[in-house]
Order: C-alpha cells, then sequence, then structure tokens
C-alpha cells in the first residue's frame, strides 16, 4: 500500500507540471499579462515595457515559469490586477465553492445512487423507464439552461428560494445552485448505478445470499450495493475536480463569490497571476481526488490489493 | 436483404477467414440476446451490418437521425423556412411577445426570435461536426499508433492525456478562448479538437491494444504482412466501432460545450447568430420575456438530445455485449 501510494504521487508530478505549464503558457506568451494592468485603456508602450521589465516578463519564458513556480512553493501566488494578493482571493473564494462543491456531492450520491439502485432493480417497469427518459433530458439539456429556468420558477416565479446567494453562501442558499452543478452528473451517476446494479443483481454471490435465506434489504444493501458502487465511487470522484471547475456557469448564474467568480473575473480583468493560480489549485484538488478514489477501491473491493 | 450495406462491411469480412470467423461468433452473440426477426438472412453477417441491421429497426435512432437531418437542412438552408434576416431588428419591438409572422417574438434588440433560433442551428452544427471530425481523426491516429507501437511513444502520449483531463474543460476554454479571440467558429472548434482529442485516443489506444492481440493480426503477422497493411486492413476495421461511439455522444456534448462557452462570452460572438449568444442576453430579460429564453434554450436542448440519443442507439447496434 505504502509503495503504491508513492508510485501514484511521482506519477503526479508530470501531470501537475504538464498542467500548470500549458495554462501558464496559454495566458503569458499567448496572451499580454501587462494588459490588465492599465484599465480599459491600451497601455502605453513605454509603460507596457517598464512592466513587464519590473515583473521580470522579459526574460525567457522557461525562466518566468521556474520563477513563478519558485514563488508558488514559498506560498507566493503573486497579486490580482487591483493589487490584492490572489492568496487571499482565494481565501475567500475556496471555502464558498467547497461548500456548493459538497451540497453538489450530496445530491449526487443521495439522489443518484437512491435513484440507481430503484431503477436498477426494477429494470423495464414504468418507473426505470420515466427515469431514463429524465436523465436523458437532464443530460442534453447544458446547465446553464436548467440554472437559469430553475432560478426563473423556483426563485422568481413561486418564490421558493432565494434567485441569488449572498457574499456568506450559507448552506441552505446554495441548495439549488448545487442541484443545477450536480444536475449532469446526477444523471451519469443514476444511470452508471442503475447499470452496474442490474448487471450484479443476475450474479451468482446474489443468488446465494438469497438463497440462504438473508433479507432483502441485507441483500442489496451488503452484497449487491458494495459491488455495484465501485464504478460509482470512480466517477463522482473524479467529478469533484470537474464540479469545482465547472462550478463558473453555475456561480455566474446564482451570483455566487466562489472560485468561479474570481476566475472569470481574472480572465476579463486579464489577471494572469490570478488565472494561473487558482487554476494550479484546481488541478492539485483534481490529483488529489483521483488518487483518494484509487485508495477506496481497496476498501470497497477487498480483491483489490496494493502491492 | 433489399438495403445497401455500408461498404466496410466487405473490408471487414474480406480481410481475413479469421476476421470472418470472429464477426460470426459476435453474430451469434448478438443472436442469443435478440431471437431472429423475420427477415432475417442466414448469411454470416459482420459487426457492421449487423449494427445496421438493428439500428433501421429502433425508433430512437430514426427519430434522433430525423431530427439531425432536419437540423443539417436547416444549417444549409436556413432560408427555406425563415424568411426574414436574423441580423434587422427593430428597437421598437423589443421584447415583444408573439405576433402574426413572428410566431416566436422579438428579443431585446427587437430582432425577431424565430428566425434568429433558426440561423443559429448553423453555428452549432457547424462546431459540433468539425469539432468531432477534428477530435476523432487526431485522437484515434495518434492514440491508435500508440497503441499499436507502445514503447516510448505510448508512454509519453498516456502522460500528455493525463496533463489535459486535469483541466477543467470550461475553465481551458475560457482561458484559451480569451487569448485567441475570434468572432468566427473556428477558435472554439481548435479549442475543442485541442482538449477533447485525449478522450478518443484513450478509447482508440485501448481498442488497438485490444484487436492486436487477436489471433487473425497474430496470423497476418505470421504470413509476413507489414504493419501499415496490418493496421489498416486488420486492425481499423475491428477497432473502430468504440470511437464511433464515443464519438457520435461527443458531438452531443460540444454543441452544448460551445452554448456554455458563448453564454460566457468568449465562444462565438456577434454578428455570429448563435444560441448561446442569445440565451446569454436573454438571460437579463428573463422576468419579463422568458419567450427569448425558451426558444433558442428549447431548439439548443432537442440537438444535444438529438446527437445523444444517436450515440446511445448507435452503441447498442454496435456493442451486443452492452445490451
Amino acid at each position: 500500500m505504502g509503495r503504491y501510494v508513492i508510485r501514484r504521487l511521482l506519477q503526479m508530478i508530470p501531470v501537475f507540471f504538464g498542467a500548470t505549464l500549458l495554462i501558464f503558457l496559454m495566458v503569458n506568451v499567448m496572451g499580454d499579462p501587462v494588459a490588465g494592468l492599465c484599465g480599459d485603456r491600451k497601455c502605453d508602450p513605454a509603460v507596457a515595457a517598464q512592466l513587464k521589465k519590473d515583473f521580470g516578463l522579459d526574460q525567457p519564458v522557461w525562466q518566468q515559469y521556474l520563477t513563478y513556480l519558485g514563488n508558488l512553493f514559498t506560498g507566493d501566488f503573486g497579486r490580482a490586477f487591483n493589487g490584492q494578493k490572489v492568496t487571499e482571493l482565494m481565501g475567500t473564494a475556496f471555502p464558498v465553492t467547497a461548500r456548493l462543491t459538497l451540497v453538489a456531492i450530496v445530491f449526487e450520491i443521495v439522489i443518484g445512487i437512491s435513484l440507481g439502485v430503484l431503477t436498477g432493480l426494477r429494470r423495464g417497469r414504468p418507473v426505470d423507464t420515466g427515469v431514463l427518459l429524465l436523465t436523458l433530458i437532464v443530460i442534453s439539456v447544458p446547465t446553464f439552461v436548467t440554472g437559469l429556468l430553475l432560478q426563473l420558477l423556483l426563485g422568481v416565479k413561486w418564490g421558493w428560494v432565494k434567485p441569488a446567494v449572498s457574499p456568506d453562501a450559507a448552506f441552505d442558499e446554495l441548495l439549488l445552485p448545487g442541484l443545477v452543478l450536480a444536475s449532469v452528473s446526477l444523471a451519469y451517476v443514476t444511470r452508471l448505478t442503475r447499470t452496474s446494479v442490474a448487471e450484479n443483481a443476475r450474479a451468482d454471490y446474489v443468488r446465494t445470499a438469497v438463497a440462504k435465506g438473508l433479507p432483502r434489504r441485507r441483500v442489496v444493501s451488503r452484497h449487491l450495493l458494495r459491488n455495484s458502487l465501485i464504478p460509482v465511487v470512480t466517477f463522482i470522484g473524479t467529478d469533484v475536480g470537474a464540479l469545482m471547475g465547472g462550478a463558473i456557469v453555475t456561480e455566474r448564474i446564482f451570483n455566487i463569490h466562489g472560485v468561479g467568480y474570481q476566475l472569470y473575473q481574472g480572465i476579463v480583468r486579464q489577471s494572469s497571476q490570478t488565472v494561473v493560480g487558482f487554476v494550479t489549485i484546481l488541478v492539485l484538488v483534481y490529483l488529489v481526488a483521483n488518487l483518494i478514489v484509487d485508495l477506496l477501491y481497496a476498501v470497497l473491493d477487498p480483491r483489490i490489493r496494493y502491492a | 436483404m433489399p438495403e445497401p450495406t455500408p461498404r466496410k462491411d466487405d473490408t471487414a469480412i474480406s480481410t481475413a477467414g479469421a476476421g470472418g470467423a470472429m464477426d460470426l461468433a459476435l453474430d451469434e452473440g448478438a443472436s442469443l440476446e435478440q431471437p431472429p426477426g423475420p427477415g432475417r438472412s442466414d448469411r454470416a453477417r459482420s459487426l457492421w451490418s449487423d449494427a445496421w441491421h438493428d439500428l433501421r429497426r429502433n425508433p430512437v435512432f430514426l427519430l434522433s437521425g430525423l431530427i439531425i437531418a432536419f437540423l443539417v437542412f436547416i444549417s444549409l438552408w436556413p432560408s427555406a423556412i425563415a424568411s426574414g434576416d436574423p441580423l434587422a431588428c427593430d428597437l421598437a419591438k423589443a421584447q415583444q411577445g408573439s405576433q402574426p409572422g413572428h410566431p416566436f417574438g422579438f428579443n431585446g434588440q427587437g430582432c425577431d426570435v424565430y428566425t434568429r433560433t433558426v440561423y443559429g442551428a448553423r453555428a452549432s452544427v457547424t462546431v459540433g461536426v468539425c469539432a468531432t471530425l477534428g477530435v476523432a481523426l487526431l485522437g484515434s491516429v495518434l492514440g491508435g499508433l500508440a497503441g499499436f507501437f507502445g514503447g516510448w511513444f505510448d508512454a509519453l502520449l498516456s502522460r500528455i492525456t493525463d496533463v489535459f483531463f486535469a483541466i477543467p474543460v470550461v475553465l481551458g476554454g475560457l482561458v484559451f478562448l480569451s487569448v485567441v479571440p475570434g468572432t468566427t467558429v473556428w477558435p472554439v472548434i481548435a479549442f475543442i479538437v485541442l482538449l477533447g482529442w485525449p478522450q478518443i485516443a484513450r478509447i482508440a489506444r485501448g481498442s488497438v491494444i485490444t484487436a492486436k492481440q487477436n489471433d487473425y493480426v497474430q496470423a497476418a503477422r505470421a504470413l509476413g504482412a507489414g504493419n501499415s497493411r496490418m493496421l489498416l486492413r486488420h486492425i481499423t476495421p475491428n477497432a473502430i466501432a468504440p470511437v464511433i461511439v464515443v464519438a457520435t455522444i461527443a458531438l452531443g456534448t460540444y454543441i452544448a460545450l460551445e452554448a456554455t462557452l458563448s453564454y460566457l462570452g468568449v465562444g462565438l460572438r456577434p454578428p455570429t447568430v448563435s444560441w448561446g449568444i442569445d440565451i446569454s442576453s436573454a438571460s437579463a430579460y428573463v422576468r419579463n420575456a422568458p419567450h427569448m429564453l425558451l426558444w433558442p434554450a428549447g431548439a439548443l436542448a432537442v440537438t444535444v438530445l438529438a446527437f445523444i440519443m444517436l450515440g446511445d442507439a448507435v452503441r447498442d447496434a454496435l456493442d451486443p455485449k452492452l445490451r
């Protein structure tokens, strides 16, 4: 187990550097990193040259990247366009998005898996067809359309929830945004669980469990579910990173000041330090989530042993 | 069988005796799941003609095919069903609802929503089709070569795909398109190809590795076939099915991605007519004039749904194991 973790950690290193380098190149080489510092007007060429010199942007790209990484490892993420430290922005943004992602994941687990088990055990019945159709529709309607429609219906027309989220972004305000963020993944989790449960329900070990007289509840929860959840756990784990990155759209609709909001501002105002810094953290989250998923395998499936 | 079978059948059957035997085995597997229909002939069918046989009888395939044919038609000749000009707007009519001659009403600029919804199909279909073609070509060539040759190229490609998977898609799109601006569809297509190929490359790699281990490929090698002949004649016809399935489903998601990026203001930009742009501008007036949002959003949803249903149907037909 220990050796496996070390090998996985080593594998994460090139991915981390590759992904940050890619974003770094896009922002700093293809884009213009000082353009955002002069406000809406174009920078005066002399000012731009001086700024580039001050920030070390006249040096070769590889040297800039190394300097940036060196600063990262000492906890210096640079400053946003308005002089605010990027780490400060992260301090306010990440807790909000983490809460939003948590709400979304809970929705995925509770609703997605329940619906999946329900339909998987009743394959071909009306409830199965209905849920399948519903998931197909949810997958097809892009998140921003679902979000706008739910905001219009639940928030504005019927007044069940507040249409926008306050800066505190408490859990109860994040229910609707969390559901919207989760919607597409929720549909995938339902379908994945359904397929997996339906497949395993025919397995010999389930027949054995039924034959030896276990109550149906125990067969489903202890034997069937534990084996069926392995692909679902993989999906949800890899989804954590995608949800945090994909929260841009949801946060824009519901005016949530989280990671997506800050990133959007960073991109619109061409604040390269904000963009690269946030993306770096998001890549790290994705990598760690994937590592945890791989380790969880061993817990869920005792047949898998890591040497 | 009166219907013309796709040309691929002939190549799949004529490749090698062993290849035909494998197809026969697949066919038998399929017939176990499904009782033989009335028009089923005794001839050994390849995976492809078997799939086509199933697809023609699948209502989901027919429905989605019909919708897609209609979409392609209106994106080629939008003026056939919408006589107006999508850029001709009259501010005096801004936000007005449905009226004779203008069934969907007017948007915030006073443009006709019906005309704009019809013309918006072109951007979505172009992005979806071009991006999918690019992704499928690049991904299957790189992934296929990596799977076939293995070695350092395979190792390098696997690491590169890992890197691309770690970047959130919408985020990558925002960054890429903010530094490569343009009002046309091409920057968006370039971005989707850039970020989408690793997905197909992984599928193609795995599929080629599976096909490579088949006896008929070993037999071809023993008979002295060169690399290019093995790849083109023996491996490609037997490894391409998963790529086609994933690419078809991806097409729908690429259309949704284009609309999302346009909604965020970095994808397509005016004066290009796009559902994403229209939904974005309508979202500000959604309280007073929801019709401006609902029509383009509905068109977008139906389009994505059609492509995803098509992908589902193709997958069911091509992969008998999944039934």
